[in-house]
């Protein structure tokens, strides 16, 4: 086992896939980099670099540069995937799923449903999401607490290496759709990751730090920071259980109750949203099932109910991070 | 006797701190070489920490709860003559090295070897100075290379120490097999890497396979250690080998992992999840099985050696937990000279790491 960056164990879940079933195909803004620019092939592997190299060894039919068109990525990616295709399409940033939302929402995810079980749609759309990048208000944005509200997609959040290639050779296996969330701030961060391809089911949270007294749920970035903060207030003697969810559909309730009926209290930190963010949606679903386990208030963490601000300070003060989690936990101790 | 610290000691490649549970001893008591001092509890596992000589012990330079590196000081031994001022001054001079006693090692690298179309994943852990015959290690069913933990270092200080995963475990090639195959599959290991006679031990299916080896192989085999073996008997909990292999779930496989042990507070989070880590890989989960229906067909033991003891001339170690809840400790009688049986109370099926201390001074006093 050697140690991976999340870009590069992403790159491996697609290579091994690609090698694996033949009908897995790729197609994407600048995947394999550059059509009707320069010429040059590979030039870019992806806007971040994860498709990086795919097309040396699986060819310009199976590694498709798209025109800068998000509704016809989804539309084609759509298709493909009812016809017989398992297409891994890649929408640049998250933040364009405006102009691409019907072949995901209206048409992908409802196929299985209408043609009653009789469809299959084994679509992965790979986006990125996440704050911090300095890329203003339109590129920034993280909305999986929309498609987690879809019913009939899947939704990962993988929050490192060793999750990421797991979870995506598990998206590309899936024969349902599958929106699968990149944080542009995790792509450099590594783990152990092994050679082979293995895959993490979906609906099983990750328990990345264990204790007594707190529970938080943290997804994707934010178990980074929720990790942090409780490896500092481990010093004071409080333990901090940190649960990932690593997908919020389906999602790992049982594990998210199990932990806060030992700890009793909760907090939540979540980049999505101020409101109706996928934190709240956990959060009513413990006070739901598990409210006489609580002995403190839920205490949610998430951004202000403003645009991702283009001000370096503005962007930093706007993301959920680990000060004002460490706050909230000690605010119901 | 001078001064001598006590500090964290290093339990395998992955450990960087460990945090302190309780004291055995109180400053000023007499203790002996051996004796267990402190519980100190790491990510993977909780065990005793032993007197790595007799004295007194001064000082404890811990609280229960702290966690602290690999290496650093949590106490100190040394004589009543030894003064307070000398103590301080030791205390004050100390700092983490990489010799001397439970020092962090470096880390022995993951290897792997081509034996018959098979990529073998393995440790070697090898003293400056070799004195002893190698001793090549074979975890059990599900199990990998580390499982060893708490036992590869000891022999490790005379003599060179292979921790192998077998076929279809850890991150050896995913095939299964039958105890014939396996075994020849660590003879192949044994003529590439070690063309010389070794010490060879094992836990459970890795003790059967041992077993397989060193009777139809016995010029190579120099000692026999058999932890919990499998192979000595037609009794299997069938409960544990079906139950370890439908479970796909953290949830579910921690109380199948428990009943590994007598003690199941020492199941960790971390336990399960390189279990699981192991279990996900294409192909693992269908070697495991592949591996179970040859050698637990039907919910018993394909092999039972015990007819063929006697065939085996070297020194033989037999070490059981006596509560283990998996392969039931079946009664021996009449054994030749050249074997030792040793039965622990309160343990359950993993004595390397609940007992390790027993197991380790009886596996030393075996190798050749």
């Amino acid at each position: 086992m050697a140690t991976k960056s999340y870009r590069q164990a992403l790159n491996e879940a697609l290579a091994h896939e690609m090698r694996r079933d033949p009908d897995v195909v790729i197609m994407g803004e600048d995947v394999a980099g550059g059509a009707g620019g320069t010429g040059e092939v590979d030039a870019y592997g992806g806007p971040l670099g994860v498709t990086k190299g795919l097309i040396h060894e699986f060819g310009a039919g199976r590694v498709i540069d798209t025109p800068i068109t998000e509704s016809a990525i989804m539309g084609m990616a759509a298709g493909c995937a009812m016809t017989g295709l398992r297409p891994v399409a890649e929408l640049m940033f998250a933040d364009f799923l405006g102009v691409c939302l019907d072949p995901i929402y209206n048409q992908a995810a409802k196929f299985r449903y209408m043609f009653g079980g009789k469809a299959r749609t084994p679509l992965v759309v790979r986006t990125t999401i996440g704050a911090g990048f300095r890329a203003a208000a339109q590129h920034s944005q993280s909305p999986y607490h929309l498609f987690t509200s879809i019913p009939g997609l899947k939704v990962v959040l993988p929050s490192n290496a060793y999750d990421a290639k797991g979870l995506l050779i598990q998206a590309i296996r899936d024969d349902d759709p599958v929106i699968f969330l990149e944080h542009k701030l995790l792509y450099d961060t590594v783990a152990e990751v092994p050679d082979e391809a293995y895959v993490i089911p979906f609906g099983e949270a990750a328990i990345t730090r264990t204790g007594k007294d707190v529970t938080v749920v943290a997804m994707s970035r934010m178990v980074h920071f929720a990790n942090e903060v409780a490896d500092r207030l481990l010093a004071e003697r409080i333990a901090v259980e940190v649960v990932d969810p690593r997908t919020t559909s389906p999602l790992d309730l049982d594990t998210i109750i199990e932990s806060v009926s030992k700890t009793g209290r909760l907090v939540l930190i979540d980049e999505s949203a101020n409101r109706c963010s996928v934190a709240a949606d956990i959060a009513a679903l413990v006070a739901e099932h598990a409210f006489t386990a609580l002995k403190a208030p839920i205490r949610l963490v998430l951004p202000p109910h403003t645009p991702v601000p283009f001000a370096p300070i503005l962007e930093d003060a706007y993301i959920p991070g680990p000060a004002r989690l460490e706050a909230a936990i000690r605010s119901i101790l | 006797m001078t001064i001598m610290p006590l500090t964290v000691p290093k339990w395998g490649l992955s450990m960087t701190e460990g945090s302190v549970v309780a004291f055995h001893a109180t400053p000023g008591d007499r203790v002996a070489a051996g004796e267990e001092l402190y519980e100190l509890e790491t990510s993977k596992i909780a065990n005793g920490v032993e007197a790595p000589a007799s004295g007194v012990l001064r000082r404890w330079l811990a609280v229960p709860g702290q966690v602290l590196p690999v290496g650093a000081l949590v106490g100190i031994l040394a004589d009543e003559t030894v003064s307070d001022a000398e103590l301080d001054a030791f205390v004050a001079g100390f700092v983490i090295t990489d010799s001397g006693p439970g020092a962090p090692d470096a880390a022995p690298e993951y290897r792997s070897i081509d034996i018959d179309g098979l990529s073998i994943r393995y440790q070697l852990l090898a003293p400056a100075a070799a004195t002893g015959a190698p001793l090549v290690l074979l975890h059990g069913f599900g199990g990998d290379l580390h499982n060893w933990l708490l036992n590869a270092d000891p022999p490790a200080a005379h003599r060179r120490v292979y921790l192998l995963d077998l076929p279809g475990h850890g991150g050896s090639s995913k095939v299964g097999g039958d105890l014939a195959a396996l075994a020849a599959t660590v003879s192949g290991f044994l003529r590439a890497l070690e063309p010389g006679a070794v010490n060879l031990g094992g836990h459970s299916l890795g003790a059967a396979v041992a077993l397989q080896l060193a009777l139809s192989d016995p010029s190579r085999v120099l000692s026999l250690a058999l932890i919990a073996p499998a192979g000595l008997g037609e009794r299997i909990n069938s409960g544990y080998i079906g139950g370890f292999l439908r479970a796909g779930r953290h949830r579910d496989l921690k109380p199948v992992v428990e009943m590994l042990f007598h003690d199941q507070g020492l199941v960790t989070r971390e336990m399960i999840e390189d279990l699981l880590k192991a279990r996900r890989i294409d192909g693992a989960e269908a070697a495991l099985r592949a591996i179970a229906s040859a050698v637990f067909p039907e919910g018993r033991q394909a092999v039972d050696f015990r007819d063929r003891l006697v065939e085996l001339a070297m020194p033989v170690l037999i070490v059981r937990g006596a509560e283990d809840a998996i392969i039931p400790p079946e009664p021996f009688a009449g054994l030749p000279g050249n074997f030792q049986v040793e039965t622990i109370p309160d343990c359950g099926h993993m004595p390397h790491l609940e007992a390790a201390s027993a197991v380790n001074r009886a596996i030393a006093g075996i190798l050749r």
